[in-house]
Parts: C-alpha cells; structure tokens; sequence
C-alpha cells in the first residue's frame, strides 16, 4: 500500500512508483491523497489492516506529517517511509539539508541515511525487515537533488533474492470487521483493567517499551545488514561507515552524501601527512553510542559537519558524539561545522580546511566549544 | 580508458536539454566499461531559457565526489550566448575542451583561455533534419557529435547504443543522423 501527495515537495520518487503500480509491475494499492499528514494516515491505517506499506516525503511535506509521525511509532506500526531530505521555509527553498528529517529525530521513527543511490535501495529493502522485527516505523533518508535527481549505477537484486531476503508481510495487528477490535484508544498515566479484568499498561509503560524497541533494535540493525550481505554481497554489518579510522587521530563525521565528500577532503589530508578518517554516520536513531565509542577511540580531533542545527544550541550529529564520548576516556577536540543548508554546496577542499583551521585547537587544549561555526558568506 | 576521473560540465538553457545529455553521456560511459559514473543537474530553480547546467562524472572507480564540478576537464555549451558569462570555462584548464554549439569558426568566438575549443553549429543540423520540438531545434543530442569529435571519452558506439536504449523508435534514427552530422562537421581548435 502506497500513499502519497503528488505536490512539490514530492520527487520522482513516488512518480515511478505509481507507473509501477498502473503497469502493473508492483503488486499494490497506491492512494494519491490530499495531504502529507493524510498520506501518512492512510499509511498507519493500512497498517492496522494488514498491509505493508509505504510513503514519501520531503521537507514542508513531512513536517506536515509530524503529527502521524509519532501516531505511527506510538502505535508500533512497521511503516517504511523515504524521506528525500529538503529545507524548509521560511525562506522558501526546494534544496538539500537535512533539516526535515532532524526535526522529526524525536518522533520514535528509526532513521536511515543513505550516502550514494545504491544504498537508498539497500536500505529500503532493510528498512521493511528491521521495522517488522523490531515494530518500529523506520525512516530512509537521503539527499535531495544531490541524489534524489543524480543517476549512478545501481545494481537491482532480483525479485527471487529480494523475496529471500524479504518474505511476505506476516503482520501483527489485523483490524478485521469480522473481529472489531480497539486499539490506542485513551491510556491515561497508570495501568488500569480493561474490560475483561486484565491488567493493562499505562501510557508511560507503553512509551517505555518503545524506548526500549529502538534501544535493542541496533542489534537487529547489525543482524539485518549481515543478512543483506550474505545474499548481495554489499554490507551493512555496522551503524556507521568507517574510513582509514584505524590509525586515524583526526576524524571527519558527516551524514549522507557528505559522508563521501568527506572521505576525498580525507584524501587531501592524508597527502599532506594528517592521519584522517572518517566516520559516516548511516543509523541516526538509534544512535550506536558504544560502537562509535570504539571507534572514535584514537581520536584526538574529530570534526563533524552537520547539514542542520538544533538553533541556539548546535548540529545534531555533533551533540550525539560530544553525548556518546562523556566520560568515555576519549578527550578529543570537537569542532563542529553548519554547512550546506538550502542546497550550498559543500566541497570536500572546504572541509579539509575547516579541519586544517582547527589543528592548532589540538595544541591550545581547547576541547569544547559552545556554538558551532558556519560555513557560509557571514 | 582514462584512469582518472573525468569531469563534463554542461551549459544549456532550460529547456534545451542539457540535463538529458549530461545523462546520456554518463549512461554511454558506463556502457564503455566505466563503473564510477554520476550525472546530476547543478540545482537551481530551472524554467525555459534561463541559463542551467549539469555535470557528468566518469571514473573507472566509484565517485566519491558530489559537490558541483569546480574544475571540469571539458565544458559544453548549448547556446554560445552563454560563453558571455564568465562561470562557463571557468576552472577549464590546459588541455580541456570547450564544446561550443555554435555557427561561428572556432577563431571567431572570442573566447581568451588554456584550452581547446570544438565547434559546430547543431542548431543548423536540427534545423536541416527536422529536429525540432515545440519549434526548438533539439540540439542537445546532436551536439554529442561535436563531444565525441573532441574528446575520446564516451565514443560514437556507445552513444548510439544508448540512444536507441533510451528513445521511442521514431525518434531513434533522426537523433543519431544529427549526431553523426554534428561530428562531420565539427570544427577543432586546439592549444599550442
């Protein structure tokens, strides 16, 4: 089951999909819808129902979701949406950040990045079986433009392996008039008895054990990517991508594409004898604190570029690291760069100047800083 | 094959199809054995006769690179009014090629630089085979002759190929007539 909102924001994607769907090539319901926020209702509904479904958005358009968004995690459902990530307005912007995807980081969605167009398709495919393991709605994410409206060679698994890797839906809630059934109805603060005398969680409870779905669902993050591994022989075995990080002391961590300009900024420095690495971050939520603690353990200075900003504080991504490494043992310097907001473009010889200006932070000391920098005309 | 990577930058006006023919070029690379391809538009908002571009990456490796082309080893111009603005060589260096559809001679464009300089007027071959869509001669294939002409990273086999891939019959053997027109009559300039 596909809904979708065919308006700007909205990219070939579910274009494609829907003369699919007409052509009769994919097997399935598509609802074009008069809104995001319904788009994704119609998902969570189908879901109830039984059905795997699926959604995109971007920008203004998921914002839009927002609501549904925690409607979705709240009800457990294994919804898979692709969110092609987009600035948001004001000022009016159709162009690539991640802005979108990190607002909505609180939602209880587990959030997928995707550095080149192969592994938009890999982990959609991934998405499907970790969010019907772990019953956690699972966000794909990716750039937009810079891979939404990009070609490169992609390898397409066969349906044979694809159906392997990922059978049939086997859902665990059916809505079926033929057994009416009620679910999330009001759960007020403390357990209470239900009609037939049971027991029954309160909503904190229920908050609880999605807190605790998404923090035992990295190890089936890593089960699954092993899995896709073994049958297309392309791995995901780990949270994060790892770049010459073994005898790195300088380290760059970026998310999505950035991730790949970062490893040619990396290049640069390696030429000019600076041991650099760098950490791409695929899994955002939940976010691997313990593995990337191990390797981020010769750090000594680890730079994050971050395509979004928490305002009045700092990039997301920068937060989790400076939040993974408290306590750790591991006192690197951490600097951390706002860049490419609304589509500017970010080229790998920038960051490994921003990386060369923060070297002589390593002699000073000076760990911490309080706000980010900008890479911008300002 | 070239070991290294090749960066095309293409300058058209919206509408023109530049952004199809930075694609049809990477498509053709791939077929050609290249493995590290991208083609992507540079992103603004693109309408009808304003200037757009796009690029075209080709690598034997996987491209790690995904900001917008700075220095680019060949630039196409689909409308030599462009060449007035400064961003189209711009970062071209020695021994690139500048691909120019354009009526005048290579000497007669005026264009100062480090570089190479092939020319033809597609718009004419359009004109003359009747490719035109909503009355605009669709220059935008027939200059790939002028490319292959020029320059020995994609060559005329694979474009061909990926022209028919691509097209709907009728539109196959005129686009490949404008190509092959296009490169006959490509004109060269090259640095001392």
């Amino acid at each position: 089951m596909i809904a979708a909102y065919p308006i700007t924001p909205q990219t070939p994607l579910t274009e494609k999909l829907s003369e699919f769907v007409e052509g009769g090539e994919l097997n399935a319901e598509y609802v074009a819808v008069e809104s995001e926020h319904s788009a994704l209702t119609v998902c969570t509904s189908a879901s109830m129902a039984g059905a795997r479904t699926f959604t995109a958005s971007s920008a203004h358009g998921l914002a839009y979701m927002h609501e549904m968004l925690h409607w979705a995690a709240g009800a457990r459902l294994p919804v898979v949406l692709a969110c092609v990530n987009r600035a948001i307005g004001a000022p009016w912007n159709i162009l690539n950040d991640q802005q979108d995807s990190i607002s909505q980081r609180d939602t209880g969605w587990i959030q997928i990045y995707a550095r080149n167009n192969q592994e938009i398709l890999d982990s959609v495919l991934q998405a499907y079986k970790i969010a019907e393991t772990v019953y956690v709605p699972v966000m794909v994410c990716y750039d937009g433009y810079v891979l939404s409206h990009a070609e490169m060679p992609v390898a397409v698994p066969s349906q044979e392996d694809v159906d392997k890797f990922l059978p049939s839906y086997q859902p665990h809630t059916i809505l079926d008039p033929a057994n009416p059934k009620n679910y999330n109805l009001v759960t007020l603060a403390d357990p209470r008895v239900n009609t037939e005398g049971v027991l029954c969680h309160g909503y904190m409870e229920l908050r609880y054990l999605l807190q605790e779905a998404l923090q035992n669902s990295g190890e089936v993050i890593i089960r699954v990517g092993q899995e896709f591994a073994e049958l297309f022989g392309r791995s995901y075995a780990n949270m994060f991508w790892e770049d010459r990080l073994a005898d790195a002391d300088i380290v760059i961590v970026a998310m999505g594409s950035l991730a790949m300009e970062a490893t040619v900024a990396a290049d640069m420095l390696r030429v000019k004898g600076h041991k650099a690495g760098v950490l791409g971050m695929r899994v955002f939520r939940p976010f691997p604190k313990a593995d990337l603690l191990k390797a981020l353990k010769k750090s000594r200075l680890i730079v994050v570029f971050d395509k979004n900003i928490s305002y009045g504080s700092e990039g997301a991504t920068c937060s989790e690291i400076k939040s993974a490494l408290y306590g750790s043992g591991v006192n690197a310097v951490i600097r951390n760069f706002i860049v490419g907001l609304g589509g500017r473009d970010v080229k790998a010889r920038e960051m490994a100047d921003a990386v060369t200006k923060s070297l002589p932070l390593l002699k000073e000391g000076f760990l911490n800083s309080e706000y980010p920098e900008w890479i911008c005309y300002i | 094959m070239n070991a290294r990577l090749h960066e095309i930058r293409w300058h058209g006006r919206g509408g023109q199809g530049a952004i199809t023919a930075a694609k049809i070029v990477a498509q053709a690379a791939y077929l050609k054995g290249y493995r590290g391809i991208t083609a992507a538009p540079s992103f603004g908002a693109e309408r009808r006769g304003a200037p757009v571009s796009a690029s075209t990456r080709i690598s034997p490796q996987t491209v790690m690179v995904i900001s917008q082309v700075e220095k680019p080893d060949t630039v196409v111009v689909l409308d030599h009014t462009l060449l007035k603005y400064q961003e189209v060589t711009s970062g071209l260096d020695r021994g690139g090629w500048l691909v120019v559809n354009s009526q005048q001679h290579p000497k007669e464009l005026n264009i100062t630089g480090d570089f190479n300089i092939a020319n033809a007027d597609a718009t004419r071959v359009c004109r003359e085979l009747g490719l035109i869509i909503a009355g605009l001669p669709v220059v935008n294939t027939a200059i790939l002759g002028a490319l292959v002409h020029a320059t020995n990273v994609v060559d005329m086999a694979s474009i061909e190929a990926v022209i028919r891939e691509r097209f709907s019959d009728s539109m196959i053997d005129i686009n490949l007539a404008a190509i092959m027109k296009t490169f006959e009559i490509t004109k060269l300039k090259k640095i001392r």
